[in-house]
């Protein structure tokens, strides 16, 4: 079973077409890995599917680099 | 190259599919090889909608939808993708009309015909997006009429809601056009439907004087229209108003 981090890193990577490599921790979904609006609605929902959750839309748009992802799913689900 | 028209291996959800307009369009889909679910409000209607389907050879099924429901759509769309897989193919056909001049109209005449003919077309169109978003295509045709570009005395309900669905389509056309869903309204004028053999017979002959084709026009007529931009055909059709009326209204 892969850890948390590698699961969000993979989905990010497939959802935003981008390296797994330049996903970093601090790296910003729109800024860095060029996401734009749709690309952001459409990851929190690949991580809701990927983590079996529902992330509430106030929270969702809290979510702006991989690390806040990562820190949503350990806090909500660790 | 060959028009290609074939909806072979798609799944096409039509609302409002037991009679005119909506039932010439899902079964044309059908014909075009697309696994079609025709929705109606009632178990009758449902059931006429697949008896139709079986007589026609087209795959798919007739089912129970209030579209003015959440729990409906969000029941209706589980079953069909367990039964038959997402739609990717959503047309939103079904309407209502409750006329009256606006001096006279009731509260509820507004709102049922804004629920119904707009409100709904929101909700079941969100219900299905998610699904065309991951498949990276999609095609959203919603049926509006000329009524919502020309306005229609008695008809401002209606007209609104024809007109907003129209400019809904322009914004989310924006919106997923990234994601190879194209979003299209058809706008058909005055055919041959139950819902025009209610007219007047006074009235009919005034709006026949102002169709240059001197006819009414066929369901058929606005399922060609459909099928195409649910096609590969139409592919590069988004965003876009096509009216279908014999030139009764030209824009």
């Amino acid at each position: 079973m892969s850890s948390i981090e590698e699961r969000v890193k993979k989905i990010v990577a497939e959802q935003l077409g981008v390296k797994e490599e330049d996903v970093k921790p601090e790296a910003s979904f729109v800024e860095d890995l060029g996401a734009d609006s749709l690309d952001t609605v459409e990851l929190v929902m690949a991580l809701e599917e990927e983590f079996e959750t529902e992330i509430p839309d106030e929270e969702a748009e809290k979510i702006t680099t991989v690390q806040l992802a990562i820190d949503y799913i350990k806090e909500n689900l660790g | 190259m060959t028009l290609n028209t074939s909806l072979k291996d798609r799944v096409a959800l039509v609302t409002g599919a037991s009679r005119g307009i909506g039932a010439a369009i899902a079964d044309m889909l059908g014909e075009q090889g697309a696994t079609v679910i025709g929705t109606a409000t009632s178990e009758g209607g449902a059931a006429k909608i697949a008896q139709r389907f079986a007589e026609k050879g087209i795959a798919g099924s007739g089912l129970v939808l209030d579209v003015t429901s959440a729990d409906s759509v969000a029941a209706l769309l589980e079953k069909v993708k367990a039964d038959f897989g997402a739609p990717t193919i959503l047309v939103n056909n079904a309407g209502i009309t409750k006329d009256n001049l606006l001096m006279r109209m009731k509260d509820d005449e507004w709102a049922s015909v804004l629920e119904t003919n707009l409100t709904a077309v929101y909700r079941v169109t969100k219900a299905c997006l998610r699904d065309m978003t991951k498949a990276r295509w999609g095609r959203i045709i919603n049926i509006s009429s000329v009524v919502g570009s020309m306005g229609n005395a008695g008809q401002a309900n209606y007209a609104a809601t024809k007109a907003g669905v129209a400019g809904f389509g322009r914004s989310l056309a924006a919106e997923v056009g990234s994601r190879g869903i194209t979003v299209n309204t058809v706008a058909p004028g005055f055919i041959d439907t139950d819902m025009t053999k209610v007219l007047p017979e006074a009235q009919r002959e005034v709006l026949m004087s102002k169709i240059p084709l001197g006819r009414l026009g066929a369901p058929e007529e606005i399922a060609s229209v459909v099928a195409f931009l649910a096609s590969e055909a139409g592919g590069y059709v988004t965003g876009e108003t096509i009216h279908v009326n014999g030139g009764m209204y030209m824009a």
